[in-house]
């Protein structure tokens, strides 16, 4: 009896606070509608322009997942920045698949919130984002890391994306020196100093990634040589982990990843591994292996492509931004776990790419099938077959994202070795 | 036996009426939401009513909302639909998901790759065959393990589900052109082997689950493999008894049950996502279990819990979007809810003796 005693005490107890609570809500419901406007501005950051035209312009986002994932995050921080200087009002909608979904997100946010300018963030939302462009001609569609908008001729379609390669080689080049430390300390010996890389799926933007990242590294230590590992998802924590994990007892002595949860920098901390990331620092699960991190930054096109927008100018249909533009960037460096002097070394390419004396695809650096690259087509247009059409080699070098800003260099370079999964 | 009675105890009831039946409904949904208040104020600090409001907005606050939720509605109501015959039967067909995508997949294919050899209207029967018969095969493999060995259905339909989520995986990973592991909008330029508009985008998805909730109400109440159905499903025995095949029973629905999945996976590759990915089912298989047990298997009731669940994930996408929350927050409401009304079930079927007003002994 006592037990049941208790029992119904407890339920009472529980429901007088959910009567209480439900008058709480009662009397604050008044003022609730009232500000209806207010509580909107969590999403909608009120305009603070005073042009009327401008007051209208809304701006929706559309990611493939949310705040979790790395490269999700780093959107969305640069759409936040990026509005919030601009003084417009956005919507982002996360966790939209590569489907369906994205077009019917693109419609929600055309005719339910209004917006008339829409970014997409994922390689295979471009099919949806390009129907939306389609359907509602008067809304400026974007889309990162795509592949069509040079030649797709429809005008309210646009793709950008940035010389990433030349972040990831600066993030390489910590890497190197970081071996080179290794070697020098009698960790391991010049021959042991292999990397591994978590990598999302074997195409171009990945590809692209990891050779620019590695003929970094082997720029600094020339003994490195690389495994690669893919997971077949952009998000798979417990994947990226198991395969950092394979890559290390593997023999890999650092570990970079092109994948966006944190499951590759956790299992570099566990095993006391060194780390370089991408799309932002890690350092919060990696405080004593996070090298260094390289990641795009997006408000430099993001400040650009709206305010076109918002004047009702046109802007470019394919982007690319530059170390030039601020949309190349390297995070700061770990000194915990970096090389002594990697930031002094890290300026100098740096200045090396500005002046342009320095080209990361430099086809005297690399080797493919063990000879040098003297020609290669690219497959850069869209004409439905899938093979390459255009010469991307001159000058000595592999012009990586000047006919398009996604990258298309996916050769297999000497040195780099794709493991089975 | 122990002479001690225990503190709660707890009995079938039969005695219950409609009216207090849905008295006790209504209490579930109102305590859902009073408990999904607090939620949302000690979680997050909003204000519930916002949340509410957003709720409402986003499954019905503007027409082409509404489209999209009626034929969210028809999908989920398509795969309930498919599964109630089976589970009817008491044959746990967890393989909705599955079965779904058997069809997607052949639909996918015939349109990838048949799109040249074969003119349209032709090409369309052509998919919408495979579509059938792959769904129809993937309800037939559990169904005939269970008649001729026993097996358990519901860990082999569960299996079915991986087997065709990583067939899913393989096809997109080698029908992809580019190696990034998609497929896009399948013809997309000439539209070839879409199935054709009616009205709207939305339209024709809605007129095959009208046409399919009547037919299996028939069927399922009308119809001799109906009345064996629920036989089979009551009693086993007594369906032998009455001189009933109960093996073919059994994979006569479950062929029927994979071929409606199917059908459904047809309809969603042709008429709406005409592309293939590993998570467009979305769970739908499932989802649709709680849409026909809390329909007791009629079809026209399945229309109203279908309604409820396509309400709450629509409702709950908005508020992740409006109140900048992260998505799975949404869930947590979705999550209540349903607790609560599956809940309520528990005390429409069944009483709570406490020790003093009981006498009985618990059998």
């Amino acid at each position: 009896m006592k037990k049941f005693l208790s029992i119904v005490l407890a339920l009472v107890m529980i429901l007088s606070l959910a009567a209480c609570g439900g008058s709480e809500e009662g009397s604050s419901a008044a003022p609730a509608d009232d500000t209806a406007a207010a509580t909107d501005s969590q999403a909608d950051t009120t305009p603070a322009t005073d042009e009327a035209v401008e007051s209208t312009f809304k701006a929706g986002f559309i990611c493939l997942h949310n705040e979790q994932s790395t490269y999700d995050l780093n959107f969305i921080n640069a759409a936040k920045e990026a509005c919030e200087k601009l003084g417009i009002p956005y919507v982002i909608k996360t966790g939209i698949d590569e489907s369906e979904q994205c077009l019917a997100a693109a419609e929600e946010l055309v005719e339910d919130e209004g917006c008339t300018y829409i970014f997409a963030d994922s390689f295979g939302h471009e099919p949806y984002i390009m129907q939306a462009a389609q359907e509602y001609p008067d809304v400026e569609f974007v889309h990162a890391t795509g592949t069509h908008a040079h030649d797709a001729g429809i005008a309210n379609f646009h793709n950008a994306f940035a010389a990433i390669y030349e972040g990831r080689y600066l993030a390489g080049v910590a890497a190197g020196l970081k071996l080179n430390e290794m070697i020098a300390a009698g960790t391991i010996t010049a021959d042991q100093a292999k990397v591994g890389y978590v990598g999302a799926y074997n195409y171009a933007e990945v590809m692209s990634g990891y050779t620019s990242w590695f003929l970094g590294v082997r720029s600094q230590c020339p003994t490195a040589t690389m495994e690669v590992s893919y997971t077949s998802s952009w998000y798979d924590e417990a994947a990226e982990y198991e395969t950092a994990k394979a890559l290390i007892s593997g023999g890999c002595v650092l570990i970079s990843q092109h994948a966006d949860s944190m499951g590759a920098p956790r299992a570099c901390e566990e095993n006391n591994v060194p780390n370089v990331s991408y799309n932002g620092s890690t350092i919060s699960v990696g405080p004593n292996t996070f090298i260094i991190s390289s990641r795009i930054n997006w408000v430099p096109f993001f400040e650009y492509s709206i305010t076109a927008a918002m004047k009702g100018e046109t802007f470019d249909a394919d982007w690319t931004g530059t170390i030039a533009t601020g949309s190349v960037e390297v995070t700061e460096i770990n000194e915990a776990a970096a090389a002594e002097g990697t930031q002094a070394k890290l300026d100098e390419v740096k200045a090396a790419f500005e002046a342009g004396t320095l080209h990361v695809f430099d086809t005297t650096t690399f080797t493919v099938g063990g000879a040098e690259l003297t020609t290669y087509l690219a497959d850069v247009d869209d004409d439905g077959t899938f093979t390459g059409e255009t010469e991307v080699v001159s000058d000595g070098y592999f012009h990586e994202s000047e006919y398009r800003s996604a990258p298309y260099f996916n050769i297999l370079i000497d040195g780099i070795t794709e493991l089975g999964n | 036996m122990n002479n001690k009675t225990p503190l709660i105890h707890i009995t079938r009831r039969m005695d219950i009426g409609r009216p207090r039946a849905y008295t006790y409904r209504a209490i579930a949904i109102l305590l859902a939401f009073i408990v999904c208040g607090i939620v949302t104020m000690v979680l997050t600090g909003e204000n519930p009513f916002d949340v509410y409001k957003a709720m409402f907005t986003g499954a019905l606050g503007s027409s082409r909302k509404i489209w999209a939720l009626l034929q969210n509605l028809a999908i989920l109501l398509c795969v309930g639909l498919a599964l109630a015959p089976a589970f009817r039967m008491r044959f746990w067909n967890l393989g909705g998901d599955g079965q779904v995508l058997a069809g997607c997949i052949a639909a996918a294919a015939c349109m990838m790759f048949l799109s040249d050899a074969l003119p349209h209207a032709l090409l369309i029967v052509v998919t919408l065959i495979a579509s059938v018969l792959s769904g129809a095969l993937w309800g037939f493999i559990p169904a005939f393990f269970k008649a001729r060995w026993g097996t358990n259905e519901t860990l082999f339909t569960l299996m079915m589900n991986y087997v065709a989520a990583q067939l899913a995986s393989f096809f997109i990973t080698s029908w992809s052109k580019d190696g990034s592991a998609k497929i896009g909008i399948i013809n997309q330029n000439t539209q070839i082997g879409w199935f054709p508009e009616i009205g709207n985008k939305y339209m024709m998805f809605i007129i095959v689950a009208v046409i399919l909730t009547v037919l299996m109400f028939i069927y399922m109440r009308y119809t001799k493999h109906g009345y064996e159905i629920s036989v089979v499903g009551e009693s086993e025995r007594t369906a032998k008894y009455i001189g009933i095949k109960v093996r073919k029973v059994i994979i006569r629905t479950m062929l029927i049950s994979g071929a409606i999945c199917g059908l459904t996976g047809f309809f969603m590759v042709t008429a709406k996502d005409h592309t293939l990915t590993t998570t467009m089912v979305g769970g739908r298989g499932f989802t649709a279990v709680i849409v026909a047990w809390l329909a007791k298997f009629n079809p026209f009731t399945m229309i109203l819990t279908a309604f409820l669940i396509v309400f709450l994930s629509q409702g709950c996408n908005q508020i992740t979007t409006a109140l900048e929350l992260d998505s799975a927050f949404g869930d947590i409401i979705t999550g209540i809810i349903l607790f609560f009304i599956i809940g309520s079930e528990f005390f429409i079927n069944y009483k709570i003796h406490f020790r003093k007003s009981s006498k009985k002994e618990v059998a």
